[in-house]
């Protein structure tokens, strides 16, 4: 087998003022023909500036200080712009994160792929076609003839994806490097993209750079395997080796921070309901004019479920399966259409507003995203003591109480008199679940609390919501599109899908029994987990 | 913040123009306590054509350069003040809108709207003519036409921050809607609404110079736009007596912009024309 791509010593330099003088740090890598090398790390390894250097795509201020990268006999990391781009797109080839704004969305998914041929100048109007719509059935794309005049906007994450993956395949190139590629997709949707990769490295013979924070994907795919953190290689080897017997104390802690392969031990319930929801229903009425019916979509479609007092009850789906919708519901951030929601044996979804604000501390919500769910100009100490003193409770109890709670969670009392931006996305995290608390509610609603997370931080505020459950007997409502996340915390998981509750059933039933055709499905789609061989952990 | 906006030389050189300006029209009592419209020497005296008259003097024998330094007063006047009230009166509204949006939104912009399809300077004599022309009224006039922007970009900002999950976490917390959306909502809005009002000082400078120069300014007040105004007629045989008061203001307008764009690219660093390949 030839080598396609030699990295050696590549050190990229970050402008003056960051946090650290070297994005990437003496890295060398091969890649050989055919070969998968996954390069796996956390946000700010310097994983993604790595292929981006090789694509010439570096951004401004950020430069290669060192090392050379051989492709084809040349030095890519020292070519001329003319030449880099003439190289890009013919023989190197980059398929990104996020297949929405990676794709033009005023341009028709066929002329994009043309495009890449007319940018090289290959081929005549009606080749370029005849190729487009050989590429969008070789990538699995249903009906070629529809989806070469369709926009970017009229088909789904993971049919853009394969879109990309079209274009980036359409002059055969021998090396191309995936950023992330699956991050953004569903789990069912990301194992037909890592299939599909897998089955065109096969095809073509090309190399493949694959980046992904995700150990599950590197056990599905990897040939080779990179460690990267903080911009310098820490750990690399055949996938099985690393996998399997990691030898670098980081790996071996990503590794474990991976919830996967063991189920916790069931816990017993409490009788004593926190949250009953009753055909619960909502439906979201979009369009509609003078001449276009309106378009309804039942994101929540007559769901009844129960959380019991001290329970985690993981709710799963894909995106799309109406499970934000319930969460939002149930805290009444959005009014249901019918249904009741009782906590504490009062329906919240009957409340007046002025009601309503009365008994809102009954049910709080930790929010995804942790750059967005606190206000940035203002101080940690009014974000956790609003809610209280608005409640009644004298000012300095509240921040009393405040001061305990980011102890409880943490992040030390003297946080209180910081801004938000002075925190990272884990420890905002952990504001964020210090602000729920404050309230003293009956039900924490946790909607992908960590799904915003790297590995090694997810694992540890899982850790303290665990802690949290036993100190306090929290009840949580604990919504996740991640199955092997739920299996770690939750008590009882119900899965949704389209808006209607698929299954429900202790932890141990859904992973090792489950019933229903689609948990099967979601299972089945969890990368790089086998839930045959699943162990329970002994009493 | 404050150190991206000094390392911005234009926004320096507009801040160094501006406090000059500033400077002026503070001490002018103090070098002219004579006032402006006080007659000092013979007619139409060219620039340093005669001691302590670095200006020259105007048809009546005016010097140029006392009335420069009380225009300076009321240009400047007339721009803050006019810029707060349009302030006043497009924030709350535009907030109003963005917040609440349905019916509160459809009614707010449609009375923008109402404003906007005027155009504003015909709209600012209109309503100079209808009250008496005097500064108070002039401002007035000049706040009125000059908030629909303010209305547009509060609501379009309003209505971005309200979609962000620490408005829901708000709201779970059982704050009223009010109090979120002046405490949790506006204070993130500010930045582009202190970009905007510097720009919108200058405008106003320009409108009011526009009204003086049509005789339609406080005849008790003198201005810059007044200066341009009074000294048309003789402009081939007189320019000085039109050029100092436009370079006057060039230079406030210009380094009111200067300023603007300073600040605008020191709040959104990221849309900075500055530092791209």
């Amino acid at each position: 087998m030839s080598t396609t791509l030699t990295v050696e010593h590549l050190t990229i330099g970050l402008p003056e003022g960051a946090d650290r003088p070297f994005a990437v740090e003496d890295v060398s890598l091969a890649i050989e023909k055919g070969e998968i090398l996954c390069v796996v790390g956390e946000s700010g390894s310097g994983k993604s500036m790595t292929a981006n250097a090789l694509m010439g795509l570096l951004p401004p201020g950020v430069t290669v200080k060192a090392g050379r990268a051989m492709f084809e006999g040349r030095d890519v990391l020292r070519l001329p712009e003319a030449e880099k781009q003439a190289l890009r797109g013919a023989s190197t080839a980059m398929i990104f994160q996020e297949p929405m704004t990676a794709l033009n969305p005023l341009m028709r998914i066929g002329e994009q792929i043309s495009e890449v041929f007319a940018a090289h100048d290959r081929f005549t109007q009606a080749e370029r076609r005849a190729r487009s719509l050989d590429l969008i059935r070789e990538v699995g794309l249903p009906d070629p003839e529809k989806i070469i005049r369709a926009y970017p906007f009229q088909l789904s994450g993971g049919q853009r994806q394969r879109a990309m993956i079209a274009m980036a395949l359409a002059l055969e190139p021998k090396l191309l490097i995936a950023d992330e590629p699956t991050t953004a997709l569903d789990v069912t949707t990301q194992a037909q993209i890592l299939k599909l990769i897998l089955d065109l490295r096969e095809k073509h013979g090309m190399a493949v750079m694959f980046i992904t924070h995700d150990f599950g994907v590197v056990a599905e795919i990897a040939d080779q395997v990179i460690v990267m953190r903080e911009g310098k290689v820490v750990e690399r080897g055949k996938a099985v080796d690393v996998l399997e017997n990691p030898q670098h104390d980081y790996t071996r802690r990503l590794l474990d921070a991976i919830p996967t392969g063991k189920l916790p031990k069931a816990r017993v319930l409490s009788e004593v309901p926190a949250l009953e929801i009753k055909n619960l229903r909502k439906v979201f009425r979009t369009g509609g004019g003078l001449f276009k019916p309106v378009r309804e979509v039942r994101a929540v479609d007559d769901v009844s479920l129960t959380v019991a007092s001290g329970e985690v009850l993981g709710l799963v789906g894909e995106s799309g399966s109406g499970k934000s919708t319930l969460g939002r519901t149930a805290v009444r951030l959005v009014t249901p259409d019918g249904g009741q929601v009782l906590v504490g044996g009062t329906d919240l979804a009957a409340l007046s507003e002025e009601e309503l604000r009365r008994q809102r501390n009954k049910v709080q919500m930790v929010f995804q995203d942790p750059y967005a769910s606190l206000n940035p100009r203002q101080r940690i100490m009014r974000a956790l003591t609003d809610g209280p003193i608005t409640r009644g409770v004298p000012k300095a109890q509240a921040q009393a109480k405040a001061r305990e709670l980011l102890e409880i969670v943490g992040l030390g009392a003297d946080a209180a008199q910081r801004y938000p931006h002075e925190f990272s996305g884990g420890q905002r995290q952990r504001i964020g679940i210090a602000r729920a608390l404050a309230m003293e509610p009956d039900l924490i609603i946790a909607d992908e609390a960590v799904s915003a997370l790297d590995v090694s931080i997810q694992a540890q505020v899982l850790d303290l919501l665990r802690e949290l459950r036993e100190k306090l007997s929290l009840s949580i409502l604990f919504i996740t599109h991640d199955l092997r996340v739920a299996a770690q915390l939750c008590d009882r998981i119900a899965v949704m899908q389209k808006g209607k509750l698929v299954e429900i059933g202790t932890v141990h039933e859904i992973f090792l029994a489950p019933k229903q055709e689609y948990t099967r499905q979601l299972l089945a789609a969890v990368p790089g987990a086998d839930w045959d061989q699943v162990q329970v952990e002994p009493a | 913040m404050w150190k991206r906006f000094r390392s911005n030389i234009g926004a320096m050189i507009g801040v160094a123009l501006l406090a000059t300006v500033i400077v002026i029209a503070l001490i002018a009592p103090l070098l002219y306590p004579g006032g402006p419209w006080q007659m000092v020497q013979r007619p139409f005296l060219a620039p340093f054509s005669v001691d302590g008259l670095p200006l020259g003097t105007d048809t009546l024998g005016r010097n140029v350069a006392a009335q420069l330094a009380y225009g300076a007063r009321v240009s400047l006047l007339v721009g803050l003040v006019s810029t707060l009230v349009a302030l006043l009166i497009g924030v709350p509204l535009g907030a109003l809108a963005g917040f609440y949006g349905g019916y509160v939104d459809e009614g707010a912009m449609r009375f923008t709207e109402f404003f906007q399809t005027i155009p504003n300077f015909a709209l600012a004599i209109v309503l100079v003519a209808i009250f008496e022309p005097t500064l108070a009224s002039i401002t007035l006039a000049i706040a009125i036409v000059s908030w629909p922007p303010v209305a547009r970009l509060v609501r379009a900002e309003v209505m971005s921050v309200r979609t962000r999950e620490f408005v829901d976490a708000a709201r779970l917390a059982g704050l009223s809607k009010p109090r979120i959306l002046i405490q949790q909502v506006l204070p993130n809005t500010v930045s582009p609404i202190i970009v905007m009002a510097s720009l919108m000082v200058a405008t106003a400078i320009l409108l009011e110079s526009s009204l003086s120069f049509l005789g339609l300014g406080d005849p008790n007040a003198m201005s810059w736009g007044y200066m341009i105004g009074a000294a048309r007629t003789v402009i081939r045989t007189s320019w000085w007596l039109s050029f100092f008061p436009g370079i006057a203001i060039v230079i406030t307008v210009l380094a009111l912009n200067l300023i603007g764009e300073g600040l605008n690219d020191a709040f959104n660093p990221h849309l900075s024309r500055k530092g791209k390949a």
